[in-house]
């Protein structure tokens, strides 16, 4: 878009250099020419201008405060080849439906970046730019990294087929729990529940993201009980199990620490929670790379920024910047749980974790292609609010590759923690050979169930318990491009 | 004690007619399926002897299932386990796994602890039929 009001770049310089102030696009943040370079680094910002501000300004201010622009011109620009850095919205559309918003396209030169730091492209990208007066609310809706930066970062340590190789498990999703309550239980008692929930057929067991070393239970405790509880289960079945033991702490070297004792235990698997920044996330990637372990991110605290579509970044640039920061699992959604997620928006994050080329997909809120660069793929993770009753529903949207975790729905179980390992594990095995036999899950899952369940009677109580539990909520995040059914 | 390694170790034993679907679905999807099986089915014992190699040419679930019922009869105290192959790029890897046969006794496996400097624990894992006779004469 743009009309006859919206200035122009300014080219020749010496007004163009002269002090003072001038438009963002007087400066050439906005060019609605530019072909974007295949080496560009691309950001789509959904941008409401302040009343009365022209939205092509404004998304060239967007484009000049997340690249080289300040708010008066500087003559020292023209010490530098100040056109190739300079960001360029270079497309403006208005949201569909929502009036007020637009899409704003940016390019970037990749020159711009620092390779393999996610923080940097942070820094650049919401850096300041979020907090702008002449914007009322801007948010990241997604970004587009050129193979040449992709391959600058390592990417997941493990990733989800050396995962499975490692733990013997093909075929179907892998089934964890988060340990409950998440706060309170001694060692003791906390590694009782680990145990249960693996001999009954879980594959995992998990910390929740704010189990540190609190005074209940000292994070050493929780390391020596709960690899007790792992092996003890792993001979009880003859599986590879694993625990996520969280290492999160207040500095990198204390989570060094806990890390290393983790893989003294022999522990498969540590977790490390979002809120300790990207850059303490691409190290810890980097330690697990060195010493075989799988990294799972919780994914704590995302939604201050992710749950309103108007202001914030989009889970799916989140999801994006930990692939290439290198995590194995990541928390993206259940679509029928108890948490915000849209199915299609929610695919979309799986999506972005698991192809190896992601293709546009509007109605997923996909806005670019992303070659993957054969970057790992980083297993998704189900958890919050989902139960056996839901198993073909959780399949039909996710297929296989993806850790769907029952906590409530395994230690709530009415016969036991390990009777509800046992009913989810069956659920899900029965629904897969279903699949693959060429049965409509979808429409035929609720049966499926019920004749597991005549001969699985732990399955029978889940069902009964939780077979009508549904968070049949409105979305926030939906995607501008589709209706958006509710699936529960 | 059921060894629950594979895909499908918590459903009843499937029948020759649910593994034959199987097949069905592995050779749609452009997989390879191989037949692997051992007496020493320790939790990282990754590599079962194959029977024969993945079978990438036969593409009739009838042909893959006579190997199956072959392997059955030769070494009917084995696990065997049915596994699938997929070439495709950025997988290159196992995609399904379920064992198809088991002896008729699973003595399970003894979890060894070795008690070290600290609380700490070094742990291993060890089949008692592994442990009690040689290589083929285990079950």
């Amino acid at each position: 878009m743009g009309d006859m009001n919206t200035p122009t770049q300014i080219t020749d310089a010496k007004k163009r250099y002269s002090a003072g102030v001038l438009k963002y696009a007087q400066m050439g943040y906005w060019d609605g020419d530019y072909e974007p370079k295949a080496t560009d680094i691309l950001a789509l910002f959904r941008i409401t201008p302040q009343d009365g501000v022209d939205p092509i300004e404004a998304a060239a201010a967007v484009a000049g405060e997340s690249s080289t622009a300040t708010w008066t011109v500087v003559w020292t620009d023209r010490l530098t080849a100040c056109d190739m850095y300079r960001a360029k919205c270079y497309r403006v559309d208005p949201v569909p439906n929502n009036p007020g918003q637009y899409f704003a396209y940016v390019a970037y030169d990749l020159s711009l970046f620092e390779e393999g730091s996610i923080t940097n492209v942070a820094a650049s990208i919401i850096g300041n730019v979020f907090s702008f007066k002449p914007l009322k609310a801007a948010r990241l809706e997604d970004m587009k990294f050129p193979v040449a930066y992709v391959k600058t970062f390592a990417g997941p340590p493990t990733g989800i087929i050396v995962e499975r190789e490692r733990l013997d498990k093909f075929g179907r999703p892998l089934l964890g729990a988060t340990t409950k309550p998440k706060l309170g239980l001694s060692g003791r008692n906390y590694g009782r529940v680990v145990y249960e929930g693996l001999k009954g057929g879980l594959d995992f067991m998990k910390d929740d993201e704010n189990i540190n070393s609190q005074p209940f239970m000292h994070w050493r405790d929780r390391f020596l009980f709960v690899m007790d509880a792992v092996n003890k289960a792993s001979a009880a079945t003859g599986e590879v199990k694993g625990s996520y033991l969280n290492v999160t702490a207040g500095t990198m070297e204390e989570m060094y620490r806990r890390a290393d004792f983790a893989k003294d235990l022999g522990s498969v698997i540590v977790m490390v929670d979002l809120v300790v920044g990207y850059t303490a996330i691409q190290s810890l990637s980097h330690w697990c790379r060195q010493n075989d372990m799988i990294l799972h991110l919780h994914r704590a605290g995302h939604g201050t920024y992710t749950r309103q579509k108007n202001h914030g970044v989009s889970f799916r640039v989140i999801a994006k910047w930990m692939r290439m920061a290198g995590v194995d699992h990541i928390h993206a959604g259940t679509a029928v749980g108890k948490l915000e997620g849209d199915p299609m928006t929610v695919q979309g994050y799986y999506n972005v974790c698991r192809d190896t080329h992601t293709e546009v997909d509007l109605q997923r809120g996909i806005y670019f292609d992303q070659d993957w660069g054969a970057l790992k793929k980083v297993m998704p993770v189900a958890s919050g609010g989902i139960h056996a009753g839901q198993m073909h529903q959780l399949i039909d949207l996710f297929g296989d590759d993806v850790v769907l975790q029952f906590g409530g729905g395994t230690i709530g179980h009415p016969q036991g923690i390990q009777a509800g390992a046992t009913a989810n594990r069956v659920a899900l095995e029965a629904m897969v050979l279903a699949r693959n036999e060429g049965r409509n899950i979808a429409e035929e899952g609720p049966q499926i169930l019920r004749d597991a369940a005549k001969w699985c009677s732990p399955l029978a109580a889940a069902l009964d318990t939780w077979g009508d539990i549904t968070f049949n909520y409105a979305s926030t995040d939906t995607s501008d491009f589709a209706p958006t059914p509710s699936v529960a | 004690m059921r060894i629950t390694q594979g895909t499908f170790s918590y459903l009843p034993d499937l029948t020759d007619t649910q593994i034959a679907a199987q097949i069905d679905y592995c050779l749609d999807q452009g997989w390879a399926v191989g037949i692997e099986y051992t007496d020493d089915p320790h939790p990282r014992n990754t590599f079962w002897e194959m029977y024969g190699n993945p079978m990438f040419d036969i593409r009739d679930s009838a042909a893959i299932l006579l190997e199956v019922n072959a392997c059955r009869a030769t070494f009917p105290q084995y696990y065997i386990r049915v596994t699938a192959f997929d070439s495709t790029h950025g997988t290159e890897s196992v995609v399904l796994s379920f064992i198809v046969n088991r002896p008729d006794a699973e003595p399970g496996f003894r979890l060894i602890r070795t008690e070290e400097p600290g609380r700490t624990v070094r742990y291993s894992i060890e089949s008692y039929a592994v442990q009690a006779r040689p290589e083929g004469a285990r079950y």
